[in-house]
């Protein structure tokens, strides 16, 4: 049987409808009806117009490049750039040993150390025996400041909470020491690959905590991006997810993904990049590096993290913030 | 009184009135009163939107937004999507009355053949008929979960936008029985965005208008600024010009001038629907 309202909200509903659609060839203005043409002409009145000049001066303010007083670094022939540990010891000692098997002569960070992870702390002297140069991510900034939470942004409660227990876990389980020194990484670096610049940060140049996707980050974005930025490629992580978009002006994009958790593809291995002078110009490699994740998840299991969390890791897909995955990725991913 | 004003850090976010003002419903809180015959606002064609989309590429534009009206009325509505997801990705916006099965294996013909994503929002405001048809009229509640369904059977597992006009929405439980009806139709992982409700428009008669002290007042700038506005990071196109934000297109004085270029300035905060996004922390986007 077919729903009927009751009758004086039916009523009541009806008469607000009926006011609605009786405003034929009349304008709604705030709260008042008008004529269309009133309307229209105090629409016409309002705003800028600017001549077809200063238009072409505002657009090329907003895009014009900024100075970065960031220093340079290098040149290299060989880098290796990595970001996402998520505590995850196993992957990174895996990644080091890799990276210089593959000839890197600099190996990066670009942030989030702790997190999903266990034992925070055997991230630290690994960082230090590869000589690893890293920056801060929103994890390290969040931690440094001693803020409540990761600063990830989530609005899912499920997701919330699962972020809570991340971050709780490794706000408690890490030293005051090792959260000093994060707060003291800086929020970007600049290196040189053969002749190519490239900007290293952990969300986007604009915001820590800005995810690049690969379906939400469109050409044209990339590119006002890198004019704004003066360099020739960008390197990021914070999403979680790895890809390379090589741009129609000749540069780079490039999110290295992480080496804390799978990509949400059904593999159980993880992704880091190797960038080299090649050509003249920039060679862009993502490398997938399978590590003790068997290791992992019984050190996960040894310090209740959550079940959700190990298996992840044992299945190759996320089973939390999935929030944040746009149309595409979440399409791709099987919860 | 002077209002504080509110600068754009940059134009990330581009939305269009493609539907106009013109909507198949006339639901009794639409903060834009749109209705079938409401053209305060007529549809976009595909020309006009190309040639914002244009001068939105060479600004950097992230992301692009269709909303009404029902955009689906507008009879150029897929090619106009065709045609921004060629330069980034797009959401729709829709009531979820015009979408069959043969539209949406179209939608997701589009989705699949471009890099970018395409996302969608369907209005619904109750867990049932009882709760919904009152305000988005009699018969809706059944047709937009078949536009649910049609969406999610295509492989476009929709957003589902609820309003604070459907009582307790915003709670843990409000939200449950939204997740439990999503997850009866087979929608695995459910999506849902609540909105509050802003009182200009059709709201105003139905649940009453702002008071006076509900404005934001110049001096009052909240710790990190105004970056939480959506207005620091987005502007809307309709047939006649750019407009700060998609709320206040029934505000000639929001409208702030013909081409995006004309827009790129600061805009007071002076309306009372700027107080409800302060303070409920609203975004439009998903």
């Amino acid at each position: 049987m077919s729903y009927r309202p009751p009758k004086d909200l039916d009523e009541q509903a009806r008469q607000a409808r009926a006011k609605l659609t009786a405003h034929r060839g009349m304008a709604t203005w705030g709260e008042k009806l008008v004529p269309i043409g009133a309307f229209r002409r105090a629409a016409a009145e309002t705003g800028l117009a600017l001549s077809p000049e200063q238009r072409e001066a505002a657009v090329r303010f907003r895009t014009a490049g900024l100075d970065d007083p960031t220093p340079v670094e290098g040149p290299y022939a060989r880098v290796a750039v990595f970001g996402g540990v998520y505590n995850n010891h196993f992957a990174l000692l895996e990644l080091l040993e890799d990276a210089v098997r593959r000839g890197a002569e600099a190996i990066y960070c670009l942030g989030d150390l702790g997190g999903f992870g266990p034992s925070p702390e055997k991230v630290r002297p690994l960082l230090a025996q590869g000589g690893v140069l890293a920056i801060q991510g929103n994890y390290e900034e969040s931690l440094a400041a001693g803020r409540e939470d990761c600063n990830c942004g989530y609005t899912d409660p499920r997701d919330n909470h699962f972020a809570e227990i991340s971050y709780g876990y490794t706000e408690r389980s890490c030293s005051a020491d090792f959260k000093a020194w994060m707060g003291a990484l800086p929020r970007r670096r600049r290196v040189r690959v053969g002749n190519r610049e490239l900007l290293l940060v952990h969300g986007s140049p604009r915001r820590i905590n800005e995810f690049l996707f690969q379906s939400t980050s469109p050409v044209p974005f990339l590119e006002v991006l890198l004019d704004q930025n003066r360099c020739d490629g960008i390197l990021c992580t914070h999403s979680g997810l790895h890809w390379h978009r090589r741009l129609p002006s000749g540069r780079d994009v490039v999110n290295v993904g992480v080496i804390g958790r799978p990509a949400n593809d059904g593999n159980t291995h993880v992704w880091y990049a190797m960038l080299e002078a090649r050509d003249g110009g920039l060679g862009v490699e993502l490398v997938p590096l399978p590590y003790d994740h068997l290791g992992l998840a019984a050190e996960m299991r040894t310090e209740g993290l959550p079940e959700e969390f190990v298996e992840t890791i044992l299945t190759g897909w996320w089973t939390t913030c999935l929030e944040i995955l746009p149309a595409r990725e979440r399409a791709a991913s099987r919860f | 009184m002077n209002a504080p004003q509110v600068a754009l850090n940059s134009l990330d976010t581009l939305w269009f009135q493609v539907g106009g003002t013109v909507c198949n419903l006339a639901c009794t809180h639409c903060f834009v009163s749109c209705s079938p015959t409401n053209h305060t606002h007529e549809v976009l064609s595909l020309a006009e939107v190309a040639r914002y989309l244009d001068e939105a590429a060479r600004l950097g534009v992230r992301e692009y937004y269709f909303t009404g009206g029902e955009p689906f009325l507008n009879p150029e509505m897929e090619a106009i999507l065709a045609a921004a997801l060629a330069v980034g990705p797009a959401t729709v916006l829709t009531n979820g009355l015009l979408l069959d099965p043969s539209r949406c294996a179209r939608l997701k013909t589009l989705a699949d053949a471009s890099d970018y994503s395409l996302d969608f929002r369907v209005s619904l405001d109750g867990w049932d008929a009882a709760s919904n048809d009152p305000i988005r009229g009699a018969g809706t509640f059944e047709k937009i979960l078949a536009g649910i369904r049609n969406l999610y059977q295509a492989g476009l597992n929709p957003v589902i936008t609820v309003t604070e006009v459907c009582e307790g929405a915003a709670t843990d439980s409000g939200k449950e029985r939204f997740f439990a009806l999503l997850r009866s139709m087979g929608i695995e992982r459910p999506r849902l965005k609540i909105l509050p409700v802003f009182r200009i428009g059709a709201e105003a008669e139905r649940g009453g208008a702002y008071e006076s002290w509900q404005r934001l007042r110049e001096g009052e700038v909240p710790d990190g600024g105004w970056d939480h506005l959506q207005c620091s990071s987005c502007r809307m196109v309709t047939d006649q010009g750019v407009w700060v934000c998609p709320i206040l297109v029934n505000e000639p004085e929001a409208k702030m001038g013909e081409t995006l270029a004309d827009t790129l300035g600061a805009f007071p905060l002076e309306h009372p629907a700027c107080w409800t996004c302060h303070a409920y922390g609203v975004s439009c986007r998903t």
